[in-house]
């Protein structure tokens, strides 16, 4: 494990996390989105250091490019872009408690990542030439069927949407 | 580095929940639930890489769909709701309670 190695991978997580940070404390829904589209890639940079380089690639394609997009396209359909005379974070006992709970979860994740010892670690995959190839033979042998439902999912969620979206519609 | 990972992705689905539970514009809450899903994506990357299987990846690709579907349906639903009460704001959409 290179030096360098660790700094990079430092330094995209640190990204990620001061990203998020900024992002549940803006304002305006437009600012907040940025600011997710960049802890997103900061994890497909992750993604790509941990050996996942499909997973990375797939995360910027339809995470940032086509999940938040939406999200975009929402936030200025419903003009929401400004953000509002009085901001949408609850008052002081809501943000305490929230707080509270926030740091009482991070502990307890901290506890469970920091109390056994890591087991050993699986050798560095041969080469980058083949990266694909083995989410592909788990997707389409072993998980088949649920690789097709998926597609019965999608079909129901898009006309759901256009069914719920519908102007005029009895929804 | 999988132990790094595995902080990194306990402090991201940490700041989700405080995103959820501090907010009160649905859209900002939907996009803090997103921040979840990925966080845990984190975690599924590296215990694959642990592992030295793909399972791991193509268990994150079933969860990218998955939130895609959630994503279209979700922001369908709030864009009928801004039709119906004109706001996103989840304390003045009240109307289930009693």
């Amino acid at each position: 494990m290179s030096l360098l190695y660790q700094f990079h991978f430092y330094l995209f997580g640190l990204i990620a996390v001061a990203s998020a940070l900024l992002f549940v404390t803006r304002k305006s829904p437009v600012a907040a989105a940025m600011w997710l589209v960049n802890t997103m890639f900061a994890l497909a940079g992750l993604y790509v250091m941990l050996d996942a380089q499909f997973v990375g690639a797939i995360q910027v394609l339809v995470y940032a490019g086509a999940i938040m997009v939406v999200f975009l396209f929402v936030v200025m359909l419903l003009n929401l872009g400004e953000g509002d005379a009085i901001s949408d974070v609850r008052g002081r006992w809501g943000r305490i408690a929230a707080g509270g709970a926030g740091l009482a979860l991070l502990a307890q994740l901290l506890v469970l990542t920091r109390g056994n010892a890591t087991p050993a670690v699986a050798p560095d995959p041969a080469g980058t030439e083949n990266v694909v190839a083995p989410v592909a033979q788990v997707l389409f042998t072993d998980h088949l069927l649920a690789f097709e439902v998926t597609s019965v999912l999608l079909l129901v969620a898009v006309v759901g949407a256009v069914v719920l979206a519908k102007r005029g519609g009895r929804a | 580095m999988i132990t790094e990972a595995l902080f990194f992705s306990a402090i991201l689905f940490a700041i989700g929940v405080v995103g959820v539970l501090t907010r009160r514009n649905a859209l900002i809450i939907f996009m803090s639930v997103e921040l979840m899903l990925n966080a845990v994506n984190l975690s599924f990357v590296a215990l694959s890489r642990l592992h030295g299987g793909a399972l791991g990846q193509a268990f994150v690709v079933f969860v990218m769909t998955v939130a895609a579907a959630e994503a279209a349906v979700g922001l369908a639903i709030i864009i009928a709701v801004f039709r119906q009460q004109q706001t996103v704001d989840l304390d003045r959409i009240n109307l289930l309670k009693g």
